[in-house]
């Protein structure tokens, strides 16, 4: 559902643990962005911060089970920033424990970037114990010196 | 994501199209990397010139697919990367792995040098 409220404009998802509803929040979030003129690179690079979060709430976090959701909030203000909330219902997670992909040691490993290229394209990226148990990620890219972008 | 198969003497090259994602783009990759191993290439050549996004699954395969070639002896090298993707390599460092290039025809030299 999309609603505006004064500048701020958000949307509010509630998804099945489907790999293919990444593109749904991806087509939700270009909307916005389009329709609030921002940035095409700012509107990539946030695209793809979101699509490691929902990988991972769908695939780590709800284990791609039919009977968990996750939930995503998109808020824009074009003035300050965008803003984006991921939470599902799995067990926690606790982002200290994952290793840094640049290490030497850890440069051809398969998988483990996920949580580090979120921090590259993001301003902030904070993990916490969602209400339901599981895992809320919110991730914020400020706005307010990029509208010339 | 769509691919195109071409080969040029003992090279492989595989033009990519669209999204290499979790669940579906990085599945293709690997199959498409598998199925040409089995075809009996060793040398592959990725043509990213159509892809606009690779995540980190994409990327987690494309990691995979480089290392199951190195040990069958063969190479797998890139092509025609975007800036983006440029960029998606460049922070995770993993750039300095890949042998990059822009010209397909210094790419197919590439493998016989």
């Amino acid at each position: 559902m999309l609603y505006s409220r004064r500048m701020t404009r958000a949307a509010r998802l509630q998804l099945l643990s489907l790999y293919e509803n990444i593109e749904l929040v991806e087509r939700v979030l270009n909307e916005m962005c389009r329709s609030e003129r921002v940035g095409e690179e700012t509107c990539y690079w946030v695209g793809m911060a979101v699509r490691e979060a929902l990988a991972n709430a769908i695939k780590h976090g709800n284990k791609l089970s039919a009977e968990k959701r996750v939930l995503v909030e998109v808020t824009l203000d074009p003035a300050e920033a965008l803003e984006i909330v991921v939470e599902d219902e799995g067990e926690g997670f606790d982002p200290a424990g994952v290793a840094d992909p640049t290490d030497p040691g850890n440069l051809m490993r398969s998988s483990g970037r996920g949580v580090f290229y979120m921090r590259q394209f993001m301003d902030e990226v904070d993990f916490s114990l969602a209400e339901r148990g599981g895992t809320r990620l919110r991730l914020r890219k400020n706005l307010n010196a990029r509208r010339s972008e | 994501m769509k691919t195109k198969i071409r080969d040029v003497g003992n090279v492989r090259i595989l033009d990519l199209e669209g999204k290499i994602t979790i669940g579906a783009g990085d599945v293709e990759l690997r199959k498409q990397i598998e199925d040409s191993v089995s075809a009996g290439f060793t040398n592959i050549l990725l043509d990213f010139k159509g892809v606009s996004h690779i995540d980190s699954s994409g990327i987690g395969e494309l990691v995979g697919c480089y290392t199951t070639i190195s040990r069958r002896g063969g190479k797998m090298k890139l092509l025609n990367l975007t800036q983006k993707i440029t960029d998606i390599l460049h922070v995770t460092q993993l750039i300095t792995v890949f042998d990059v290039f822009d010209n397909e025809q210094e790419a197919l030299a590439s493998f016989s040098a």
